[in-house]
């Protein structure tokens, strides 16, 4: 197949543009193939586009950034603004989740589907209070039950996980085996 | 008996942390910081700066007991699950001080009584760290953000429903049927899970369900309360809206 061959008749620099018109407008983050949809042009020429999109954000130090979130292509202010920011928005920085959540999400996050007996094993304590706020913030969800006795729920994360700790997918996570003993 | 000091400390050895707490409140805020029993006995071990892979069982149970002793004086509820890994603890250590068989202790690989809680903290040490890697992706995560909602037909025209809304509805319908006689004969009752389940599956299916219909489809009172309380529960745990176009019209959940 001839990978030049575009269906529509855009040059780099007009793909470029309209992508970016795109990516700010999307509330969510726009994944590369919904976006050769629309546009009508081939998932290549999305990706080069994107491509030089980031790199002209880089080149001329905007105060904006393009990251790839949740499968899906984002445009967000640059970390170096929060506090200029923040005051714009009057926001403050929202609760952060306690050690017993995070845990309980990083077990999550790395075995799902996970059990709770599978994570009390992991924890050594009863995570039921942090698997009702994991819940609540929507960070996971459940997955069906476990085919064993007693069919427990178990749990993975959700896509709002990645969006709120900026994760492209699930392999983004560092491997659990470079944890290893990290303090001896 | 000499009279309970305020101040408390831990000492290992000098040089290293204590805690000290000028009162129980303290010292109770301080003990909190624990997410559970693995955690606490890497502290001890890393207070006592043992070798994890040689963990001297005696001291570091004795250390843990003095800890739990001490949150029992200050009435400080101790969970369960602490009470259990004391209990672990005393029977490795039991273990460990009774005397080996002769033919054991020459060349065959003795089973270790602390190797399966060895494993286990390592294994929990892996994930605590991980935890701490998720906690500073939030903190950089905090600090970009994305541009606000704009407005468009998606979440203009339509009022987001509340609860009330919600509420509304059902009591509609139950006021329309409370003078229905009950069918005589009933189909076997829904389980709240079946409900959950069957709701889902129109959910992912239509992506759009009008709340009334699904509502007018129950046989019984009972159905018709396990089916708003099925509702409720997509709401909390799926990704769905509860979308209302006109106040006191119907209400779709829809799933985004």
């Amino acid at each position: 197949m001839d990978s030049s061959e575009e269906k529509q008749n855009r040059s780099l620099a007009e793909l470029v543009a309209v992508v970016e018109a795109l990516i700010f407008v999307s509330d969510e983050p726009l994944t590369t193939k919904l976006l050769a949809e629309i546009l009508d042009e081939d998932k290549e020429s999305i990706e080069a586009a994107v491509e030089e999109l980031g790199d002209e954000y880089k080149n001329r130090e905007s105060g904006l950034q393009l990251r790839e979130i949740a499968g899906g292509w984002q445009i967000s202010t640059r970390t170096e603004f929060h506090e200029d920011v923040r005051k714009f928005l009057k926001t403050r920085p929202s609760a952060k989740l306690s050690l017993a959540s995070l845990e309980t999400l990083a077990v999550i996050a790395y075995k799902q589907p996970v059990t709770v007996p599978e994570i009390l094993e992991i924890r050594g304590v009863q995570s039921a209070s942090a698997i009702k706020t994991l819940l609540e913030k929507r960070l996971i969800v459940t997955r069906g039950h476990k085919e064993t006795v007693g069919r427990p729920m178990q749990y993975g994360t959700s896509k709002e996980f990645l969006i709120q700790f900026g994760l492209k997918d699930l392999s983004e996570l560092p491997s659990i085996e470079d944890f290893e003993d990290l303090a001896s | 008996m000499e009279k309970q000091q305020e101040h408390f400390s831990f000492d290992f050895f000098t040089g290293t942390p204590q805690i000290v707490a000028e009162s129980a409140d303290e010292l109770k805020i301080k003990l909190g910081e624990f997410a559970g029993p693995l955690d606490l006995l890497l502290y001890l071990i890393k207070q006592e700066q043992a070798n994890i892979f040689d963990i001297p069982i005696a001291k570091i149970t004795d250390e843990y007991l003095r800890y739990i002793r001490l949150m029992k004086t200050l009435d400080i509820s101790v969970a369960a699950d602490f009470l259990v890994m004391a209990a672990t603890l005393i029977e490795i250590k039991s273990k460990m001080l009774l005397p080996r068989e002769p033919s054991e202790a020459e060349d065959e690989e003795i089973d270790d009584p602390r190797k399966e809680l060895i494993d286990r903290l390592l294994e929990y040490e892996k994930y605590k760290s991980a935890a701490q890697m998720l906690y500073e992706r939030t903190t950089i995560e905090q600090a970009t953000f994305a541009r606000g909602q704009i407005e468009s037909d998606e979440n203009n025209a339509e009022i987001n429903a509340t609860m009330f809304d919600l509420l509304t509805v059902f009591q509609k319908i139950v006021t329309r049927h409370k003078d229905e006689v009950q069918m005589e004969i009933h189909r076997e009752e829904i389980s709240l899970a079946d409900m959950i389940k069957t709701l889902k599956k129109r959910l992912f299916d239509q992506i759009e369900l009008s709340v009334l219909e699904f509502f007018e489809e129950m046989q019984s009172k009972r159905e018709l309360v396990t089916a708003f309380v099925a509702v409720l529960e997509i709401t909390r745990t799926e990704s769905v809206k509860l979308i209302q176009s006109k106040t006191f019209g119907d209400i779709i959940l829809k799933k985004i």
